[in-house]
């Protein structure tokens, strides 16, 4: 370091006196001592509390996706409290409530592993749903598959999740709630050639994303086994803010359709800059831009788009109507479909722990994986040993005038 | 082609006055305390809400350049007072404390905001944004007032620094802090006034950068901060006219990889050429080795 | 002062409880996963790896004066490269973490020289911009290998990092740097930070000396990143980023600068909190911050200063400083 700063002057303007300097060092010390201890005390946990069912969420409450995280959580929140006001699930001869137990994973994937940890190893939860978001989701079920602890998750849909990388085979003890990115990648690949009569399509996709990545190369696949044709295939890094290079690329390539699977925080800087450069070309999304935030930050560049879902809160199945009539009433908002798979995942759970019968992690993890016929709010799924991916069908939904409008369904 | 490399070379214009704002910040603040303000990106990053705050919570519509002056002072006097507080009481010790002091300041700033503002917020349209076809290239008007404000802020800092009592004052300490003080130069005035001008030119880029891409969130000025710090750097920290040229290199560097290999190569290139600059001229392109006394 | 403040006074001066209390630190570790949780295991395995990381960078910025951000660049060389020989260059099991983590923290070492030949000639704060550059390359190149998984990183490593193995590396991290330190080479070191122009007048070898600095600093920052890969079993570039040198810096200057016990609480104040406030939401950061300004206002050289506990001081070197009181 240089030596010629303003080092030898001692008088400077806020020298406190002796005493007060040792004071004020005292609390610094003895704050950080107490936050310290704090620390441990949460750490270790403390207290026993009287029995009940332990169920861990493991959500993205801070970090790039908190509106995701919030919704799964007021979907929890809402599921046990109701299923606590009836008072409880019958598991064997005991009913007991539930307990749920939140962990933040920041939409980062080494804190969810440690989340994951700590849930199943600290908090003993019987069982985990999340993460939600893939890049996460993917790590926290490499932990909970060597733990032996059943984990749903409610909105991750890239494959990898469910399936071991080394062997390739279905994973034990992790589900979903939600279908997989081959089956999306179908039904998109399938609407824009029959109902958008749209023959070319370019993708705009961010490589470092598990999600993004998984569904643009599986789209592709997709939509040129099918007669379509991929004129332009640009990537970006998580970040990015701008995206004119590869958008004038793609303008160049004159596409029908753009393919955008990106998260809803990406989508309004990419259809904005799109737009601008002058791109007349349909926007297609992935079921990543469910999120109502999306339209808030999106405005009108973002009108007119199509994207693949999990539910619409136009289809009226009783179970639905019922779920978003608590949900806006105790939350003042619409839910999304990251709220209802989130509510699904503990359907799947606790219909697992009355067919179990005890409080047994195995037990759970058997009941789940036989389940063969479940009626929850985003439609009716089964699962089929030996994988964790159920069988369930899509929405097709378009944004107009600022809200998410149902186009058409898609079966299996 | 050429009118494609001519579009990019505006997109390179525009990203590179922001960096170049930024940047000057950085290499006031070195210049005359030989400190790193770690805190820098994060004025950059207030500077974006206080826009969109103002734009958005004000019941009156005012007109840009009366919400780019608010912004600038706003974030300038925010600045002074993280220099009075918490970098003053540290400069008879060593160095590094205050740079670490600044690097906590910027992550309380983070913090505090990500308390305030946990999702991202979208930046409100200041004027009406249109676009003009010319020789071939789009040009919007937000891109014309990105660069002609910055060029312009640059100008009036060049006067200042050349032409004013406290312009001369600053680089007087930036050339020998120990004797300036025994020449009757209020040297804590003009070390604060120097965090003023500088913090304000960061909200400004702030502000200007929220306009060119509206998502901004609490994090945005981290990356930034950095990158800007690497331009002044690459320019040769200390000297004004150097961060300047940092500013519009890294920006032209930083958009013209992408126009030729994937998005994911671009820090890769950007920083394997600062790297390349620095091992033939150590001190920056414009700067000059510091007067070591043994 | 009273019999008993003057016992409390020599028994800090006491060495030989020090094996005692390192054989005891194994032996609990290997009973570990049968009293502890697994998440507190998982704490613990974390505040091992931070106290390596804390001591190698404390090698560079605190003994030798250099302010170095790059040194997540290091980790990530030892965790990926550890990562790849166990996944993909070997079977797996247990006997092939010891040779692997060794191979993490020699590659990272060897990638180190051209950064220490750097710092032969740009001293200050353009060194910092170099190490910083050295770590965006390092993130960038593994982002672009598909060979290592690209962006998406390495998956499905085996968690093959235990407790023991853990402490071992945390009593080799820190008796090998401060062996270092309290030699020929340490003072040579120390003499950098000083005044290097007067060093080399004075026939210091600093080249060497900053060759050594880095390499063994590049070493142990490599070990720390091998073991963290087979903690977390998935590593991807964006975990070794500027925020996990930040992360570091953090550590180190709270602990105290060229001080070793220093690092060890710098480490563990930095981990518990950081762990510990974590329903605290985004509250976490804030007071974390907090703490940090605060503690460098009013202790800029951090919690131990320049101090070191005399337990570990060398025979030499303690004696020296009792003499000079």
């Amino acid at each position: 370091m240089h030596r010629h700063t303003i080092a030898h002057r001692h008088c400077s303007v806020f020298t406190p006196s002796p005493k007060a300097s040792r004071v004020v060092k005292k609390i610094i010390c003895l704050s950080a001592l107490a936050s310290a201890l704090l620390s441990i005390v949460t750490l270790t946990g403390c207290g026993k509390t009287s029995p009940s069912i332990k169920i861990g969420l493991n959500t993205e409450l801070t970090g790039e996706m908190p509106a995701v995280g919030a919704s799964s959580k007021n979907a929890a929140d809402l599921f046990v409290s109701q299923i606590n006001a009836a008072g409880g699930v019958k598991v064997g001869d005991q009913t007991l409530p539930l307990q749920l137990s939140l962990g933040d994973n920041g939409a980062k994937a080494d804190q969810a592993a440690a989340v994951t940890q700590r849930l199943i190893s600290q908090e003993g939860v019987v069982a985990m749903i999340g993460p939600n978001a893939s890049a996460c989701a993917i790590p926290a079920s490499v932990i909970a598959e060597s733990l032996k602890c059943p984990m749903i998750s409610p909105w991750s849909t890239n494959p990898k999740t469910t399936i071991d990388a080394a062997t390739g085979k279905p994973k034990t003890e992790v589900f979903r709630a939600c279908f997989t990115d081959v089956f999306e990648a179908q039904v998109l690949a399938k609407f824009v050639l029959n109902n958008l009569h749209a023959k070319t399509a370019a993708i705009l996709y961010d490589v470092s994303s598990e999600a993004p990545n998984g569904q643009a190369n599986l789209f592709k696949k997709t939509f040129e086994e099918n007669g379509g044709k991929i004129v332009g295939f640009e990537t970006y890094t998580t970040g990015d803010r701008d995206f004119s290079a590869q958008l004038t690329k793609i303008k160049a390539a004159n596409p029908q359709v753009l393919f955008l699977p990106a998260y809803y925080n990406d989508v309004p800087l990419i259809t904005q800059q799109a737009r601008r450069l002058g791109i007349t070309a349909q926007f297609v999304g992935s079921d990543a831009w469910s999120t109502p935030e999306l339209i808030k930050l999106g405005g009108a560049d973002v009108e007119g788009a199509y994207f693949c879902n999990h539910y619409s809160n136009q289809i009226a199945t009783p179970e639905a109507t019922k779920f978003m009539a608590d949900y806006q009433a105790k939350y003042g908002q619409a839910p999304d479909d990251v709220a209802a798979l989130t509510y699904d995942a503990f359907g799947l759970l606790t219909e697992a722990l009355k067919t179990a019968g005890k409080l047994d992690r195995q037990s759970i993890r058997d009941a789940l994986s036989k389940i063969s016929q479940f009626n929850g709010v985003t439609g009716t799924m089964k699962f089929q040993p030996p994988s964790g991916d159920p069988i369930k069908s899509a929405v097709m939904l378009q944004i107009k005038d600022g809200k998410f409008v149902w186009v058409a369904n898609a079966q299996p | 082609m050429l009118s494609y490399l001519a579009q990019q070379s505006i997109n390179a214009l525009q990203l590179g006055s922001i960096y170049a704002l930024i940047a000057l910040g950085y290499s006031m603040v070195y210049g005359v305390l030989t400190m790193i303000n770690f805190a820098h990106g994060d004025l950059f990053m207030l500077g974006a809400f206080a826009c969109m705050i103002l734009a958005t919570l004000l019941p009156v519509h005012l007109p840009f350049v009366i919400i780019l002056l608010l912004v600038m002072v706003l974030v300038g006097l925010l600045g002074t007072a993280i220099e009075r507080f918490a970098y003053r009481p540290l400069r008879g010790g060593p160095r590094v404390s205050a740079i670490i002091t600044a690097l906590g300041c910027g992550l309380l700033i983070e913090s505090l905001t990500l308390v305030k503002f946990p999702y991202a917020q979208s930046m409100p349209p200041l004027f009406n944004n249109t676009i003009h076809p010319f020789l071939g290239l789009t040009i919007s008007t937000l891109q014309i007032l990105i660069i002609g404000v910055a060029i312009t802020l640059m100008i009036a800092l060049d006067f200042l620094i050349r032409k004013t009592a406290y312009g001369i004052a600053m680089r007087a300490i930036s050339f020998d802090a120990r004797i300036v003080p025994l020449m009757g130069v209020p040297v804590n005035r003009v070390i604060s006034m120097t965090f003023f001008i500088g913090a304000g030119l960061g909200g400004a880029a702030g502000m200007l950068y929220g306009m060119a891409y509206p998502v901004i969130a609490p994090l945005m000025g981290v990356l930034v901060g950095w990158k800007a710090f690497v331009a002044a750097v690459i320019g040769g920290i200390g000297s004004i006219r150097g961060a300047v040229l940092g500013g519009f290199i890294l920006g032209a560097v930083e958009v013209m990889t992408v126009v030729f290999l994937p998005s994911t190569y671009r820090d890769l290139i950007s920083y394997s050429l600062l790297l390349l600059i620095l091992i033939f001229k150590p001190f920056g392109i414009l700067g000059s080795p510091p007067n070591q006394k043994v | 002062m009273s019999a008993l403040q003057n016992f409390f006074a020599r028994a800090t001066l006491w060495r030989w409880p020090l094996p005692i209390l390192i054989a005891a630190g194994f032996a609990f570790s290997g009973f570990a996963p049968s009293l502890l949780n697994g998440y507190t295991q998982f704490i613990l395995i974390t505040l091992g790896i931070n106290v390596i990381l804390c001591a190698s960078l404390n090698l560079v910025n605190g003994y030798m004066g250099e302010f170095s951000v790059g040194h997540a660049g290091f980790m990530s060389l030892g965790a990926y490269t550890a990562a790849i020989f166990t996944t993909r260059w070997s079977s797996g099991d247990p006997n092939i973490f010891f040779p692997a983590v060794v191979l993490g923290g020699t590659v990272a070492a060897i990638i180190a020289l051209p950064l220490a030949i750097l710092s032969f000639k740009t001293r200050g704060d353009y060194l910092a911009i170099i190490t910083l550059a050295f770590l965006m390359i390092v993130k960038s190149a593994f982002e672009n290998l598909q060979y290592v998984g690209g962006p998406l990183g390495v998956l499905g490593i085996k968690p093959l990092t235990t407790l023991p193995w853990v402490f071992f590396w945390v009593v080799v991290t820190i008796w090998v740097i401060r062996n270092l330190v309290y030699s020929k080479f340490g003072r040579a070191i120390i003499a950098i930070r000083e005044d290097e122009i007067s060093a080399n007048a004075m026939g210091v070898r600093t080249r060497e000396a900053k060759i050594i600095a880095f390499g063994v600093s590049a070493f142990f920052s490599g070990i720390a990143g091998a073991l963290f890969a087979h903690q977390v079993q998935f590593i991807n570039p964006s975990a070794f980023d500027i925020v996990k040198s930040t992360e570091i810096l953090v550590m180190v200057y709270l602990g105290g600068i060229s001080s070793l016990g220093g690092s060890i609480l710098g480490a563990i104040l930095f981990t518990l909190l950081s762990s510990g406030l974590e329903p605290f939401g985004y509250w976490r950061m804030v007071i974390l911050s907090s703490i940090l300004v605060g503690l460098m206002l009013f202790r800029p050289r951090g919690l131990m200063g320049q101090r070191e506990f005399p337990w570990l001081l060398p025979k030499g070197e303690l004696s020296h400083r009792q003499k000079k009181r």
